[in-house]
């Protein structure tokens, strides 16, 4: 990159030294490439490259029919792939007017909670370490195992489902689905402490993580940041409270608002306690769930084609990583004629230079850390 | 080869056994892979790492620098803008290298094939590969059957013979 | 508020610049006076929109105009919005609202990466996902992928099958 036109527009000043954290790093987050202005342990500014991973999504979505686009939404966001079909799926159904029977949306909401909770797991077993500890990585790991072995149970498969279909899902519930989930619930409602008790209050974490990284709740939102990350900052925003979608209305869960316990509000540690507090309030919403889930049949209101009528629509979907939009624009066939995924990593990401301002090199990993972002989904 | 190499150590004190036998036991029981997850594959990769699916059994460590590694583990798609970077890495590791291919991406280009513009189809167009592991994403008992097929292929060379 | 007291208020301030898309909710705004509708929408005490969500850029047909979207919400009351901009497809340009909402920083070089559309008074448009030496925009519909790219083969060798 050339450093003259930096210069021009007044960035890199001076003594300073840029030095590219390249993309391929052993932190776990994927192909991003970071090129730091520092002056050997100050950050002044930091670029973010992106585009290691741009597989063309959109391009794919214009040639292939709505059922096949759904598998690429999976591979999107890797991490949290139910709630990428559940967003896409949505989306087609309310263009199409389609009305869907009690028992799939129960089911779908069952199944986007335990996907929250294993989203979540991974990023507080990838941000502990980042920071340094290997134990809580192997910790989240061998519970995130009984999750997948969940949906393998249901599905057949472990990380990229295509499991939500347009008008219901492809597998109804199997016979001891309910009991074995009620167990995995039972078991890792004891878990949760242990986790407490080996980051949440350990000192050398707070240390690393407190007043680190913090922003502002008006920055935070005019930089488009959402879900987790703007809670943590104290804004109280929850598309599941705010705009209920498929039949969150009927279940009663808190909105989980950092407090600024340790340090000021809305640095990592906010962030990271967000993530473990909202794993609680998903297990109540799935306990709730399946107390009430009715029967029925599963696959009564597919459509044979999925032709919806002209027209646009934007859904807003609260995804575990933020908010997550899908613009479709349909023109009357079966191939949609534009499709835009809005990303909640990639606002993320794009605040990373107002949070990182100011610290030094190892802080700038625990930021990126509790950030919480997956390439796949920036870069589409 | 067998395992009759480590059957003699436990008898007697002087061993007797060809040099090759014994330089490609302990290539094939120490492949120290290069992390080089890219995308949902590399989830995979990790889970294989993780308790469950342990792969450190097979004495395979994940290192983070290619100076240090024997493998390297392509997972992920392979795009244009990182191809340049997955060729300067391979060649920044020291022999000998091997390389496994993990998931249909880096196969053959995967799932992208048809529309994918930015997408390499399949990473041996750029550097030499030994095992190909399908799937999409393949389960971790697959990676770990791929690294097993790799060892087999490792104690089957003959690096100290004179090739005709 | 609903959408037809947002569009009465928008025209009292801006006249004619505001007009809508037929069956729809929908307002379009063109190019040139789309910097002070957007100031006046996150000053507006009665709009305050603060939060802007998407930017879309779409492409109508080979031979035709371009579009861009802009999906709106307002944390404070609680409503949204959506506003179209259609360019010519020959030279491209909208003035860019990254100086009013910093989201729109990242979210206008992705347009201008896969569409082409330029925004005036953007402190660094460049390519964002594809690398800076690629040639061609390709969302739009009239696209041809290269057959190299620095000596690697793009299209999928289909000797195998064929």
């Amino acid at each position: 990159m050339n450093t003259e036109y930096l210069k021009e527009l007044g960035i890199i000043k001076g003594d300073e030294m840029i030095l590219n954290m390249g993309p391929q790093h052993p932190s776990t987050h994927g192909v991003l490439r970071l090129k730091i202005h520092t002056d050997g342990e100050i950050i002044s500014f930091i670029e973010p490259h992106l585009g290691y991973l741009h597989r063309c999504f959109e391009k794919h979505c214009e040639n292939l029919s709505y059922e096949q686009c759904i598998p690429y939404t999976d591979r999107c966001d890797y991490l949290a792939a139910m709630h990428m079909n559940h967003g896409f799926v949505m989306g087609v159904e309310k263009l199409m007017g389609i009305e869907l029977p009690e028992r799939v949306e129960y089911i779908r909401i069952i199944i986007a909670e335990l996907q929250r909770i294993a989203s979540h797991l991974m990023a507080v077993g990838t941000f502990g370490l980042d920071v340094g500890g290997i134990t809580p990585f192997t910790w989240c790991f061998r519970d995130r195992e009984r999750v997948l072995d969940l949906f393998e149970y249901l599905c057949g498969a472990r990380l990229l489902y295509n499991y939500m279909w347009v008008g219901g899902v492809s597998h109804d519930l199997p016979k001891d689905f309910i009991k074995r989930t009620t167990e995995f619930l039972d078991y890792f409602e004891t878990q949760i402490p242990e986790y407490n008790q080996i980051l949440t209050g350990n000192k050398i974490f707070i240390e690393r993580t407190a007043d680190v990284g913090v922003i502002p709740a008006d920055v935070a939102l005019n930089y488009g940041l959402t879900g987790p990350n703007l809670r943590a900052s104290g804004h109280s925003y929850d598309l599941r409270k705010e705009e209920p979608y498929s039949i969150y209305d009927r279940f009663d869960f808190d909105v989980v608002v950092g407090e600024g316990t340790h340090g000021t509000l809305g640095d990592c540690w906010d962030r990271y306690y967000v993530r473990i507090l909202e794993m609680y309030e998903s297990i109540k919403i799935i306990r709730q769930a399946m107390a009430d889930i009715p029967n029925g049949d599963v696959h009564e209101a597919i459509p044979k084609k999925v032709k919806p009528p002209k027209g646009d629509i934007y859904t807003r979907y609260e995804s575990a990583r933020g908010e997550l939009g899908f613009y479709i624009k349909s023109n009357g066939k079966n191939i949609p004629s534009r499709v835009k995924m809005r990303s909640p990593a990639f606002a993320s990401l794009s605040a990373l230079n107002e949070m990182a301002e100011g610290w030094m090199m190892s802080d700038v990993i625990t930021i990126l850390g509790s950030l919480d972002i997956v390439l796949g989904e920036i870069d589409r | 080869m067998d395992l009759s190499v480590i059957e003699k150590f436990n008898k007697d004190n002087v061993v007797v056994e060809k040099l090759e036998n014994l330089v490609n036991w302990a290539r094939s029981g120490s492949p120290w892979f290069f992390q080089f997850g890219l995308a949902c594959c590399a989830i995979e990769m990790m889970a294989a790492a993780a308790p469950r699916h342990d792969l450190e059994r097979f004495g395979a460590m994940p290192r983070a620098s290619p100076r240090q590694s024997d493998v390297m583990i392509v997972a992920g798609t392979v795009t244009l803008k990182m191809a340049s970077r997955v060729k300067r890495l391979y060649e920044q590791m020291t022999d000998p290298k091997y390389v496994i291919s993990m998931g249909s991406c880096a196969n053959s280009g995967g799932p992208y094939w048809q529309h994918g513009y930015h997408v390499l189809k399949g990473v041996d167009l750029i550097v030499p590969v030994d095992v190909y592991v399908p799937g999409c994403p393949p389960r971790p008992e697959a990676l770990i059957y791929g690294i097993m097929e790799l060892q087999r292929k490792i104690r089957n060379e003959k690096p100290y013979t004179k090739s005709a | 508020m609903d959408f037809n007291n947002i569009k009465k208020l928008l025209s009292t301030n801006h006249g004619e610049a505001i007009s809508v898309l037929e069956d729809t909710e929908i307002i379009l705004v063109p190019a040139e006076k789309w910097s002070e509708v957007a100031k006046d929408l996150k000053e507006n005490k009665d709009l305050t929109f603060d939060y802007l969500s998407c930017i879309t850029g779409y492409d109508n047909g080979a031979g035709k105009s371009i579009g861009v979207a802009y999906n709106f919400y307002s944390m404070a009351k609680k409503h949204s919005l959506e506003i179209r901009i259609e360019v010519d497809r020959e030279n491209p340009e909208v003035p860019s609202v990254e100086k009013i909402w910093r989201t729109a920083d990242w979210m206008e070089r992705e347009v201008y990466d896969l569409y082409g559309v330029s925004f005036k008074d953007h402190w660094d448009l460049r390519r964002i996902l594809l690398p800076s030496d690629w040639d061609g925009f390709p969302l739009r519909k009239d696209y041809k992928e290269p057959d190299y790219y620095n000596g690697m083969p793009v299209p999928k060798d289909k000797s195998y099958w064929e």
